[in-house]
């Protein structure tokens, strides 16, 4: 639960920081953990199918949206890519599963996979419970920094669901 | 992200009905609403087109919570959607046997039985609950996606009839239909009813007053594996019966949707019209033999007979077994593959994963050879090959009720 507070709190409101650290000390979360730093230099682009990447240098951490979480349903078996998978823009990069519903997940951005996250094989409900955290999917090489000129940054992408 | 081209066809429409949901209200414009539909928006359903009706796929809750809710207390349904009819007049089971399997003629009043409507090729035309009732006549519940088929089947079928100088009418009920579901019904209904509810065994009914409301039928049936009923009510008091039963303080009645009664009825190995039976498949195939009762085959005179007794003499080619596999979720579609993964023998019609096995239950059409349980066979999964297994159903056991 309390890494859900986090996630939401990061995901809507990063200009309410202190609200979260607040948050995190009355529920005796060690802020440390969570590398509240780290995620202060990484921007989120997203896609209109609910897709994130952050950036970090030269490596794209990949997730899905608290929206995308939220309509899906408890996800229950994730599919990722491998490593060393040379991935293009839109391409099918893996599946996550809910109880009803089997839902693919597109590369946001063209690159070679670095990186999967090991931890949802065990504990894929984490992509519900942390989808900006503990549950990103993969890590990628940015081969084209331009690509995420076509993303919505996290404001557009706000407004993009609501409407 | 979003996308579902993995899913069955209902399924699949139940979840894009669900994005459309979320996108444009003005596409619910044209769908029927039942008579609980504001008591479902006012309670936070997510509404979504099935079968022409703006139905609930889920509520507040998760659907694994709502399931696992209901086989630890009790859910409530809407059903009304399903097209209730009465038959009526001195020759209303000659009539209906005109036109499905069962054996209508040997049931006692207020009992009832699952049966099929099927076609002169023996197919099956829908699944439906036939029940006596002591008022005379039979109360008939079939599919919402079937029930203009099934009426104008039945209207048709009972022109011919009376052009034979037999009496039969049949009319729409035009009721509520709720189903409560789940080991703490009796409980919760028990209150609301002047009889014993131990003294209405598994599918029979009872015309009742309940919670203040009269006229009610009460069936003790459902689409869950569990211990339930599917209370028939009229339409302007269907939100005061749902009011008193999720009011209850005997448990919490939680409210169900499409999503979970799904997954519900798939562990409890029951079928789903359209997706593990249809027009093209038999009673024999679809594992429903049972339905078809002794008298019936010995007359042989209901529709598609000469198929459907040569199947039982001579074996299927095919039939409909459940599976349980591991790994990623096999659902709807799947291609069913002998163990060494060389031979296709078959395809799934329906599977999830299972809330309350945790593991991924399933069930579909294999070539008879295969059908004995425990045999190991492959699932094609996105181009990868998922070991599976044959499996008895129901994968969760069944809790109806029979008086000790």
């Amino acid at each position: 639960m309390a890494t859900a507070v986090i996630g939401r709190c990061i995901f809507g409101q990063l200009n309410k920081l202190q609200k979260c650290k607040t948050i995190a000390k009355v529920t005796n979360i060690q802020c440390r953990n969570i590398s509240i730093s780290q995620r202060l230099l990484g921007v989120k682009y997203f896609t209109e199918k609910h897709e994130w990447v952050e950036v970090n240098g030269e490596v794209g951490t990949i997730g899905i949206s608290e929206f995308a979480q939220d309509q899906l349903g408890e996800v229950v078996y994730v599919q990722l890519p491998e490593i060393d998978t040379e991935l293009e823009l839109g391409q099918e990069a893996g599946v996550l599963e809910s109880v009803k519903a089997a839902s693919e997940v597109y590369s946001p951005i063209s690159g070679v996979v670095t990186e999967a996250n090991t931890a949802l094989e065990d504990a894929p409900k984490l992509v519900n419970d942390s989808c900006y955290e503990k549950g990103w999917l993969y890590k990628m090489t940015i081969r084209e920094p331009t690509e995420l000129d076509h993303l919505m940054k996290e404001e557009d992408y706000l407004k993009f669901i609501k409407d | 992200m979003l996308s579902r081209k993995l899913l069955p066809k209902n399924v699949t429409n139940v979840i894009k009905g669900f994005a459309c949901q979320c996108r444009n209200y003005s596409q619910n414009e044209t769908l029927k609403k039942t008579c609980l539909y504001d008591y479902h928006v006012k309670n936070g359903g997510k509404m979504v087109p099935f079968a022409g009706w703006s139905m609930p796929v889920q509520y507040t809750e998760g659907i694994s919570e709502s399931h696992l809710h209901v086989r630890s207390a009790a859910g409530l349904f809407d059903v009304s959607h399903m097209l209730q009819t009465r038959v009526t007049g001195r020759d209303g089971v000659a009539f209906i046997e005109s036109m499905i399997v069962g054996d209508v003629g040997g049931l006692r009043d207020n009992q009832g039985t699952l049966s099929v409507f099927t076609n002169e090729r023996g197919g099956i035309l829908d699944d439906l609950i036939v029940s006596k009732t002591e008022e005379g006549y039979l109360y008939v519940v079939s599919n919402a996606g079937c029930a203009d088929k099934d009426y104008n089947n039945m209207q048709t079928q009972a022109e011919q009839c009376r052009k034979k100088g037999m009496d039969v009418n049949v009319e729409i009920i035009s009721n509520g239909l709720l189903a409560l579901q789940g080991p703490s019904m009796s409980s919760v209904l028990q209150e609301g009813v002047d009889f014993d509810l131990n003294k209405l065994p598994f599918m029979t009914n009872k015309m009742a007053t309940v919670f203040g409301i009269p006229e009610c039928r009460v069936t003790r049936c459902g689409y869950t594996g569990e211990d339930g009923v599917e209370i028939s009510v009229r339409p302007d008091r269907a939100v005061d019966l749902a009011q008193a039963l999720t009011g209850s303080s005997k448990a919490k009645v939680m409210l169900i949707g499409l999503g979970a009664r799904d997954t519900l009825r798939l562990e409890a190995g029951l079928c789903l019209y359209g997706s593990d039976i249809d027009e093209t498949t038999t009673p024999v195939e679809g594992s429903l033999t049972w339905t078809i009762g002794k008298r019936r085959r010995e007359e042989a005179n209901f529709p598609g007979a000469s198929v459907i007794l040569k199947q039982i003499k001579e074996k299927p080619q095919r039939r409909r077994v459940g599976f349980i596999s591991s790994g990623a979720p096999a659902r709807g579609h799947t291609k069913i593959y002998d163990e060494s993964g060389s031979s296709l023998i078959g395809e799934l019609t329906s599977g999830c994963p299972s809330p309350s096995l945790k593991e991924n239950v399933s069930m579909g059409y294999v070539k008879t050879a295969f059908t004995k349980n425990g045999t190991k066979v492959k699932f094609e999964v996105r181009k990868k090959m998922i070991d599976a297994v044959v499996s008895k159903m129901p994968f969760v056991p069944s809790n109806y009720f029979s008086p000790k």
